[in-house]
């Protein structure tokens, strides 16, 4: 071995190990400001978890754009839905009545709403697009309750970090961190142009998340449960997505 | 004139490196050849799983908004992986969305950080200033036609080309550099929701969202003939002599002038 290449290997094994280093280092510090999202396993977990670590640290308190009243689409596209189950169909024989949406887990107050109950909190109207992971898009204006108007009214704990929600369809849930559960955009959305929200776009309740694709908008929610681990859900990837081989976070 | 300086050149280097190993001489340095496979390695992820992805809506619109009820801007005449799609085909191919956009950006921030890396070196080391730039002679629209010119009559690259690049070589290397891989990279970020909401004028300045959707396969579908043309010259110039370079880091000048 000359002399060159020996101090090549040196420093080459300096600054592997200073690599390994760095990124142990960065794994703790990105663990403890909640960098990690619920799916870093596996072979896509570092750039999933780069992804999400990135753009928790750019855009944690950026707005999703807001377009104006003519920009709302002539043409809405209202994704394929499997048909209802009964207990849909009951609920809304009964023109959603005694719909509910329940919120529990790490909350003073365990509540359900009713829709006129959601109604008669602070209410929001946006116009944002909705953008499918496919490539397809349409602008319309939504109009709810915020989310987070609901989660100070039944009080959640301060260790909370993620709010799950389920649709009354089964193995249709998903759940997103505090960022985007406190962000003023997430709406529990009731209405859409200045009509009720139709039930091909997810009425009568659906949590709209405009910073996030269109998959993490939820249509038919009737459960949030407040929590600060998503392990103890489903296969504990952090939500339906994953399981099914997508991202749990859809910001990109 | 780079050509004739390099042939001048020739034999100084090879007497240079006579005495490390006969015949040889350096050619790309390990930083290069490093990044080059990374980067090849990583594109042709995207490429794949760009493909898989553009099969679940082959429908492309201008403007801010478009889906399966509005007009097209063009459609690829393929069947999709979605049966929401009027493709004209009665059947729908297999959804491999998943898998394809968590390896999409993982490859993404790989080729990132890689060309970043490069991008540095290459600045730091005069790597661009000197190898890339088209030598002082051959920035004449004269010196360009005589490139073009050898390159439709498939003569034979000279000798010299083996340690350098000819003006051509050059001129698309640093499109592909400082042109399109930063174009694909700002057209696929304007697609991402969460970078539009904190970079706003990114997506708007492209015409809107559908608009950076268009523009990101029109950029992909230009560095893949640029793949496709690098390729095929690399096997009209010689292709074990390119690879070696590209691999080892030398070149066997013996061989080249056989």
């Amino acid at each position: 071995m000359s002399k060159i290449s020996r101090r090549k290997f040196i420093t080459g094994g300096l600054v592997a190990t200073a690599g390994v280093a760095g990124v142990a280092a960065a794994g703790s510090v990105a663990k403890r400001y909640g960098l990690i999202p619920p799916d870093c396993g596996g072979i896509y977990g570092p750039g999933e978890t780069l992804t999400y670590a990135a753009q928790r640290l750019l855009t944690r308190h950026a707005n999703a754009r807001e377009f104006s009243r003519s920009m709302i689409s002539k043409v809405p596209f209202a994704n394929e839905l499997a048909p209802p189950n009964d207990n849909f169909k009951r609920l809304q024989a009964g023109g959603f009545a005694d719909w509910r949406l329940t919120l529990d887990g790490m909350v003073s107050q365990p509540t359900s709403f009713s829709v006129s109950d959601l109604k008669a909190l602070p209410r929001r109207s946006q116009i944002t697009e909705v953008v499918c992971e496919e490539g397809w898009s349409y602008v319309a204006e939504w109009i709810g309750t915020p989310l987070f108007e609901v989660l100070n009214a039944v009080g959640f704990l301060p260790q909370a970090r993620y709010v799950a929600y389920f649709s009354i369809e089964p193995d249709w849930w998903e759940s997103i961190d505090m960022a985007d559960a406190l962000h003023p955009q997430t709406l529990i959305t009731y209405a859409m142009n200045d009509a009720d929200l139709p039930v091909p776009f997810g009425g009568p309740l659906r949590l709209r998340v405009p910073r996030q694709l269109g998959y993490k908008s939820v249509k038919f929610i009737t459960r949030m449960t407040v929590t600060d681990s998503m392990k103890k859900f489903g296969k504990g990837l952090g939500s339906a997505s994953p399981e099914a081989g997508y991202a749990w976070y859809g910001g990109i | 004139m780079s050509v004739s300086f390099a042939r001048a050149m020739l034999p100084g280097i090879v007497a240079a490196t006579a005495s490390l190993h006969p015949s040889r001489a350096p050619r790309h340095a390990a930083l290069v050849r490093v990044t080059h496979w990374i980067t090849a390695a990583c594109f042709l992820a995207l490429l794949v799983t760009g493909l898989e992805i553009v099969i679940s809506h082959p429908r492309f619109y201008w403007g801010e908004t478009g889906n399966s009820g509005t007009p097209v801007l063009f459609k690829i005449p393929i069947p999709s992986s979605r049966n929401t799609v009027p493709s004209g085909y009665n059947y729908v191919l297999p959804d491999q969305n998943g898998w394809s956009r968590y390896l999409h950006f993982e490859a993404a921030w790989a080729v990132v950080l890689t060309g970043l890396l490069y991008g540095l070196w290459g600045l730091w080391t005069g790597h661009f200033r000197g190898n890339l730039f088209p030598a002082r002679g051959d920035r004449t629209p004269g010196a360009f036609l005589r490139v073009i010119a050898n390159h439709l009559r498939f003569k034979r690259p000279d000798a010299s080309e083996a340690l350098s690049y000819n003006a051509l070589q050059r001129v698309s290397y640093l499109v592909v550099v400082f042109v399109l891989f930063p174009l694909v990279i700002v057209t696929g970020l304007a697609l991402s929701p969460g970078f539009n909401a904190a970079f706003p004028f990114v997506v708007n300045s492209l015409g809107g969202r559908q608009s950076a959707r268009t523009l990101h396969f029109f950029v992909s579908i230009s560095l893949t003939l640029f793949l496709l043309i690098h390729v095929a010259m690399i096997f009209l110039a010689g292709f074990w002599t390119r690879m070696r370079a590209m691999i080892t880091g030398n070149v066997t000048l013996r061989e080249e002038r056989r």
